[in-house]
């Protein structure tokens, strides 16, 4: 299919990595953001074509795997009750909780839908007027203009029985904290081709600028993060730090105006907290004053009250920030697999530790 | 959830008072939303996320990307003929 297959010719991929080979004369420790780019890193086995001086580390981009287990258990509370029919994203039905997951709570006669767009959830409010209907709105800028727009769209058809459990993030605050960590060993980022579709690339900027270190936004073919590691290594060994953009086909410098527009109508940003990282500093979103009749932690008031400790057995919290690699923990593809997971990293399909065992790298 | 696939515009609608389309994705289709992407024509590609066009993707920015590895080997060969 158009814009697919010319991203993943093998001719193309060789000549891309005859150039990476050749300009790469150091050693490099780089990032990519998103669990989307991580899959196709591993699946397509790029991570073992590029020269051995470049170091791959993986970072938070991963929705279901930074989602606190805190909201997964507020999750698992709501949809457990009769009255409620509990919408979502269907990655998020296998994450375990403090003690089951949304799976469970479904098998036990839990009302849970898989929807395919946020705006599923709002028809099946629309056409259940008698239940309570809940979309757990998690995710980065990607799915925040979908999530927003739901909500929008409720209020403009007058639903009183809709509501969303919000749990968003955003992409630049994570990459400052990992920046700050003292354990910092990043030198570039590979910044998500999507997140910045929506939000553009302009709030890179001063990040670049700040800590001295290249971006390069890329696309998710095996083209597009060879070519985004070219031009990162390019800057790299010529020492500069800009941001640049190797997916312009999708993305402005800024981003869908429209879209970024119904986000800041509907949310606001604030403090939040990430799975197995912690509270980082305006680093998500939550509903505006005006739509809190939205919120599904108000409708349903005692879930306020959850409060969770994460385990201590799994590494994820590190895996996510790039201290850690899967093949690091004791438990990975051991104790912990894609059918038996620990921790997040390892349940979504997006998450590192998934993509590690999936295309199998049990050695480091 | 984060995974934009492409896929091409075949058929406008509204409803609920939505820009909607109907996307092809190489043989599979979908009904999604055109809210973001209003001047979005039938013939165009888009990234699609959680039901929602988030772009209009550019056939001669896509081009470029494909043109980038010869461009700067011609580049390097001029920069060495001259050394």
């Amino acid at each position: 299919m158009k814009y697919i297959d010319e991203y993943r010719d093998a001719a193309l991929v060789k000549k891309y990595l005859d150039e990476i080979h050749s300009v790469t004369k150091h050693d490099w420790t780089i990032m990519e953001i998103c669990g989307g780019q991580t899959h196709v890193i591993m699946k397509y086995g790029i991570d073992q074509l590029l020269p051995k001086q470049i170091n791959f580390l993986h970072g938070p981009g991963c929705p279901v795997c930074v989602t606190p287990l805190e909201m997964i258990d507020k999750a698992i509370e709501i949809a457990s009750r009769k009255e409620v029919i509990f919408c979502s994203y269907g990655d998020m039905l296998r994450v375990p909780g403090s003690h089951k997951d949304l799976f469970t709570v479904k098998s036990e006669g839990g009302q849970i839908k898989i929807v395919y767009s946020p705006l599923d959830a709002v028809k099946i409010a629309k056409v259940n007027p008698d239940k309570k209907v809940v979309f757990f709105a998690i995710g980065f800028e990607t799915t925040a203009p979908a999530n927003a727009m739901a909500v929008h769209h409720a209020h403009e058809l007058g639903l009183k029985n809709f509501s969303v459990l919000v749990s968003h993030v955003t992409v630049p605050p994570a990459i400052s904290a990992i920046l700050d960590s003292p354990n910092n060993r990043v030198q570039g980022f590979v910044a998500a081709g999507h997140v910045c579709s929506v939000m553009g690339y302009n709030e890179y900027l001063p990040i670049a600028e700040k800590y001295k270190l290249p971006i390069v936004v890329s696309g998710f073919e095996p083209v597009d993060l060879l070519q985004g590691v070219l031009m990162l290594v390019q800057q790299l060994e010529a020492g500069k730090y800009k941001v640049e953009n190797q997916y312009s086909r999708s993305v402005l410098a800024d981003g869908n105006i429209a879209a970024k527009q119904m986000i800041n109508k509907i949310f606001k940003v604030a403090d939040r907290k990430w799975r197995g990282i912690g509270t980082i500093p305006m680093s998500g979103y939550i509903l505006r004053d005006e739509f809190t009749v939205y919120d599904a932690e108000k409708v349903f008031k005692d879930v306020a009250d959850i409060k969770t400790e994460e385990p201590k057995e799994c590494i994820s919290g590190l895996i996510l920030q790039g201290i850690k690699k899967p093949v690091d923990c004791e438990a990975f593809g051991k104790q912990c697999t894609p059918t038996h997971p620990l921790g997040a990293t390892m349940v979504s399909s997006e998450g590192t530790c998934a993509a590690y065992y999936n295309y199998g790298r049990f050695n480091s | 959830m984060c995974l934009g696939i492409p896929g091409k515009i075949v058929e406008k609608f509204e409803e609920d008072g939505m820009q909607m389309a109907v996307v092809d994705f190489g043989g599979a289709k979908n009904k999604i939303c055109l809210e973001y992407i209003p001047d979005a024509k039938v013939g165009d590609y888009t990234i699609v996320h959680v039901g929602f066009g988030i772009s209009i993707l550019n056939e001669a920015e896509a081009n470029e990307t494909i043109g980038y590895i010869e461009e700067i080997k011609r580049l390097s060969n001029e920069m060495g003929d001259q050394s």
